[in-house]
Order: structure tokens, then sequence, then C-alpha cells
């Protein structure tokens, strides 16, 4: 087991895919002479070649589209979208084709596709670039999305991404790409639809994905400092979701709060509320809370977009109230 | 799999070919009157776009195709899968809803799929499905198989950024793809004069440095020799290829279209050039067909779309279960 970054674990899984199936090509804006735009692909344009890894132009909605034709016709694409700011371009190509192929043909047509793309905010790059839309893409039936937190996660959940029969949008918070952890290699794997259990607690359950679970573990830090114990659960994939897994805890612990970058208001943390209520109803002794993003578009001034982003102490705060 | 050999040009036609050609043209017109008639009867609900007066373009177009060379096209494709030899009966069942349609009741008049006849579908979000062309186009590029795409969509299409996206990436990657835009001049109830700063489709590929022609999309040997001679270099690797079929839909865009936007006299004046009668017309000239076997065929065809439209009625209706089937699929080769 070797400690590595989260950026690596993605670069080495790849690697491994693009080494084990030849039908695996990779196409994206700047993915190969300039080696991603987050440095993920670097050096496999100069391993496995421009037939390989392919530089596509500025053109996200033909990149996706080409890469479901691609794999409509046999080969095993994987797309890089930049960010998912720039995935809106595509939004069409992945609403209505990637996820309505096989259901509109009665079965007779799959998507092994998998589209990444870099999200969430916090380095100042303003209203345009600082998206966490991945509830979005969760609300639609025919995709599956990923959203990684450690490396251990990127390892895991792309190697189960590359044996998918359908499309995956595998979202990677830019935070995370630089930190380190330890990352099992070989055959691992995490199947899509189980959370992990980060840190077990009796009090309160705190519920976050991808970047989130950082300031949500960071808050289960400060709540044990004042005796209150903290359940972590980190979702790992919202489509499928592990409703168990969110139940379970619940019931454990009574209280919970949802984390989540992105904007409350109609949000994802919402619908992990919801659930909650229809399936935990008795078990609360509190309302859900939910710790999201200001309802703003997210500014550039470095003070107000962290007051425009979740921290550990608000998240921790929020959970004090419920007890 | 793979037929390498070309296809004969329209000129080397011999009569059984080019009665081939009239029938499957037949064919479409009365299967669309009689999608029309259920429709009226509430047999057939939703959008359905008939193909009348365009057939020349589907039939020549496909025929000039090998067998297996992939066909993407839009919700108007009663005509394309037809013209690709998918079962009538089948289709009529997809458009009535039923289990045994070709998308399993599914995807009904828009969305229109059979893999198996490399028919990836009617795709109804105008100008979405090029980019899936190009895709299907980089893979038969990178498993040299030979096999070329053909895509076809509307005038409407081309003030899609997603046809500048795709004629774009297909000519940078030289795809193995031939676009084909169906041009009646009408997207919906707008004249493409009222929106399309060129109008003459075809040359907007010189934009990308792509061979483009224009061709009579009322004249099924046309299409023909056209498709025959363009789908060469596209398969010998030369790149994606472009042309515009001037062609007129004789009725409205949908069903529900009253037509208040166009001259009664204009879609007459078109009728003239009924693609059936003309093509018809040549094939007495030329001793291919006389009006006995014209009747015969006539006969035929009233009888393939009776026996689909009963074939549809009597089909079970999707059971109820299947409403969760394949919204993901199970295996990944
Ligand atoms: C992206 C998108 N915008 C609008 C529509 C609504 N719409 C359906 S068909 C159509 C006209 C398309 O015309 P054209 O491409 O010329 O095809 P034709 O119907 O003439 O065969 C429009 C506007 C749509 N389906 N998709
Ligand atoms: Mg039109």
């Amino acid at each position: 087991m070797a400690e590595i970054a989260f950026r690596e674990a993605l670069r080495q899984t790849m690697r491994e895919a693009l080494l084990a199936d030849d039908r695996v090509v990779m196409i994206g804006e700047d993915i190969g002479a300039y080696g991603g735009s987050y440095a993920v692909t670097k050096g496999l344009l100069e391993e496995f070649g421009p037939e390989r890894i392919m530089d596509s132009p500025i053109s996200e909605s033909v990149v996706v589209g080409c890469g479901i034709g691609a794999a409509m016709g046999g080969l095993r694409p994987m797309i890089e979208l930049m960010t998912i700011n720039f995935s809106l371009l595509a939004f069409d190509q992945i609403v209505n084709n990637a996820a309505k192929l096989s259901y509109m043909s009665g079965g007779q047509i799959s998507v092994p596709m998998i589209i990444r793309m870099a999200s969430g905010a916090g380095s100042q790059l303003a209203a345009q670039h600082s998206h966490s839309l991945e509830g979005w893409y969760a609300h639609i039936p025919g995709i599956k999305v990923a959203v990684p937190y450690s490396p251990r996660d990127a390892r895991g959940l792309l190697r189960t991404a590359f044996s998918e029969p359908n499309p995956v949008i595998f979202i990677e918070h830019t935070a995370l790409y630089a930190r380190k952890g330890e990352v099992p290699d070989g055959d691992y794997t995490i199947p899509f639809g189980q959370a992990e259990v980060l840190r077990e607690g009796s009090d309160v359950t705190l519920i976050g994905y991808s970047g989130s679970v950082h300031q949500a573990s960071q808050a289960a830090e400060l709540l044990a400092e004042s005796g209150c114990h903290a359940e972590l659960l980190n979702l790992r994939t919202l489509r499928p979701l592990d409703v168990e897994a969110i139940i379970t805890s619940v019931r454990k612990t009574h209280r919970a709060v949802v984390v989540e970058d992105d904007w409350k208001f109609g949000g994802f943390a919402g619908e992990i509320a919801a659930i909650i209520m229809e399936g935990a109803f008795d078990n609360l002794d509190a309302p859900v809370a939910r710790v999201c993003g200001a309802d703003v578009p997210i500014p550039y001034a470095k003070a107000l977009e962290q007051a425009a982003l979740p921290s550990a102490q608000q998240i921790a705060d929020a959970a004090l109230e419920l007890m | 799999m793979t037929q390498l050999a070309d296809k004969p040009t329209a000129k080397e036609l011999d009569s059984s070919q080019l009665i081939g050609l009239l029938r499957q043209m037949m064919l479409i017109r009365r299967f669309e009157e009689k999608a029309a008639e259920m429709y009226a009867k509430q047999r057939i609900a939703g959008f359905l776009h008939l193909y009348n007066g365009e057939e020349a373009v589907a039939v020549g177009a496909i025929s000039a195709l090998n067998s297996d060379d992939h066909i993407f096209t839009h919700y108007r494709d009663h005509g394309h899968a037809l013209a690709r030899g998918i079962e009538p009966r089948r289709i009529m069942a997809e458009l009535f809803g039923r289990e045994t349609g070709v998308s399993r009741g599914k995807g009904g008049s828009m969305h229109l799929f059979d893999v198996e006849r490399s028919f990836m579908g009617g795709y109804a979000i105008v100008g979405g499905h090029l980019p899936l062309a190009c895709g299907m186009a980089l893979a038969n590029q990178r498993l040299g198989n030979g096999r070329i795409v053909l895509c076809i969509f509307g005038d409407g299409a081309v003030n899609e950024g997603e046809f500048h996206e795709s004629l774009n990436l297909a000519a940078v990657w030289k795809l193995p793809v031939l676009f084909l835009c169906e041009n009646n001049f009408y997207g919906m109830g707008t004249d493409i004069r009222r929106v399309s700063a060129v109008i003459e489709i075809y040359k907007r590929a010189a934009a990308y440095a792509m061979p483009a022609e224009q061709v009579d999309g009322m004249n099924v040997l046309e299409m023909y020799q056209a498709v025959q001679r363009v789908a060469q270099g596209v398969r010998a690797g030369n790149g994606p290829a472009f042309l515009e079929a001037i062609c007129f839909r004789f009725r409205g865009h949908s069903m529900a279209d009253p037509e208040f936007y166009r001259r009664k006299e204009e879609t007459e004046r078109w009728r003239e050039l009924d693609p059936i009668t003309t093509f018809h017309r040549k094939l007495e000239q030329d001793g291919v067909i006389d009006e006995p076997a014209f009747q015969s065929l006539q006969a035929e065809i009233e009888e393939i779309v009776n026996e689909a439209v009963q074939f549809a009625a009597e089909s079970p209706e999707p059971p109820p279960e299947a409403l969760y089937d394949d919204v993901y699929a199970q295996e990944r080769d």
C-alpha cells in the first residue's frame, strides 16, 4: 500500500486501464501535449500515443457525443471535460443521449463511457469556474455519478467505472488533487452505491461527499472537543446512492447534518434530507440540518469566497444546534 | 461481414435493382399514408413526422451503402428505417407502442433503433446526433472495419452549434462519416430563407475544408449515384463528405401542423416532381416495368402494410414491469 496523491491515484488507474484494454481511448481538451489542466493525464500521451490520448478541439458537445458514439461502436472512451462548468455545453449530450440510449432503444444499446470533470470552488476562480453541480447529474436516471473523496476512493471508484456498462460521471474536486493518502494496489475496487463510514459516532451523522467530506471531518474533530461524537459518512457515489448506510447511521445517532458545496435551494442535500425523513422519521430527534454553499454566484475576493462555502465551524455549529 | 466490392454505379443497376428502388419508395409512401390513417384513428399517438415526398433521398442514399454501414438519423425516420430493410411490421408496432416494436415500444416514431441492421437510431434533439455519428466513425476508423457512417439531418440542424462542432471534428480527425442534409426548405414552419445566412447549405462544409455537393433529392437515381460515388472516398479514408439533398415534404411538419406558413401552390408545384411518379414514368419509358408488374407491386405493398397494421394491433403492449427495464445496461463486454 503506497501513499500517493489523489491525482496520481487517478493517473495510475487510467494507465492500467489503457494497458489492459486497447479499446480504451481518452478524449479531451489539453489532455495530451499540455498534460491535462490538472495534470491528471500527464505522461499518458508520451506512453500511449495520439491515437489513444486524443487532444480535442474546444467543443464539449461533440467531444461528449463522440465519446457516446465511440462507446456504441465498441471503443471504451474516457472523456475529460476539464471542469464541470464546461460540461454545461455538453449537458444535452449527457442528458438526452448518454442517459437515454439504453432505454429508448429497448436495451439494444449500451454506453460504456466515463466522463471526468473537475468540480468545486475555493481557488478564487470566480463565478463561472466554481460550480458544484454534481447534484444535477445525480438527478438523471441512466447515468451513474461517482464523487470520490480520498485517493483510495479515486482508485477504487475509477476502477469500477472502467468496468461499468453505463455512462459514469466522475467528479473530481479540485481541492483534492494534491491530497495524499494510502491506496491499495492490485485489484482493489470500490463498488458503486457503497458509502464509507469514515468515523464512528453516536450523537450525530455528518453526511458529505467529494470535497465537502474534508470540512465535515474537521467539524467532527471540533465536535469531539465539545464532547459530541459525530459519525462521518462519505457517500462516494450519488447515483446509485447508499440509502441503507444513511438510514442505518441516522437510526443510530438520531440526528443528521448534510454538507454540500452546492447551493441549498433545490439541491442534493435536500434529497438526502427527504430520504432520511422517508426512512428514519421516527428515529429523528431533530430536523435534518443542511450546511450548503451560500445562495450566490461564487465571488472572487478571498474572504467572500470562503464565506460562500461550508466551513468546519458552520457544520459543527449546525450539529450542536440539533443537540 | 464487410462487403468490400463497391456498389454498382446508377448506370450499372439492372432491372430488378431499379424496380427495387421503386418498390422501396412506394412502400415508404404507403406506410406513411397508413400511419397517418392510424394516427387519425388514435392508434398512434405522440409526434408523428411523415416522410412523404422525400422518399428518393432515403432510398437512393441507403441503397448505395453497404448493409453494415451505420445510419444515424433524425426523428423523421420511418423512411430511413424502411430503406434499411427493417420489417414494416416492427416499425408499425413501435408506432403503436407495442412490445414487438423495434425499440420495444419505448422509443416510438421518433426513436427507431435496429442495431442488428446497423440502424443506430432516430434522434429528436435537432442536431444532437451528429456528434454520435462522429464517435461511431471514430470507432470504425480505429477498428479498421471498413464501415462508414451515414448521418442524416434536416436543414434546421445546420444552425445548431453541434453541426459545426461535428463537421470540424470529423474533418480534423478524417472520420469516415457522410453527412447528408435533407434540405426541404422548412424547419417546422420556418422558411430557411428567414433564418439561414447561407441557404445553399452544402457551401457551409467549405468552412471545414470538406468536399460537398448539392443533389436532386427528388430523383432517386441521382441520390443513389451521388452517395455511391462519395461513399467510396469516405470509405477509402479520405475523410468526411457532405451532401445536400434538395427535397420537399408534401405534408405538414407533424400531424399537428395546419401549414399556415406556406401556400398550397408551393406544395402543388413540388408534387409535380413527385419522386415516385417521375421514377415510375421513367422506368415505364425505359421498358423496365409494365402496367401489370406495377399493379402487382402495388398489391404486394398494400398487403405488407395491412399486415403490418394487423401485426401491430395484435401485439401486446409492454407489460407494466417493463417500466424499469433497460434504464441501465447490465453487462459490459
Ligand atoms: C434542439 C431542438 N430544438 C427545437 C426542437 C423542436 N423541433 C423539432 S423538429 C424542428 C424542425 C427541424 O427542421 P429540420 O431540421 O429542417 O427537419 P425537418 O423536420 O424539415 O425534416 C424543431 C424546431 C427540437 N426537437 N430540438
Ligand atoms: Mg427541414
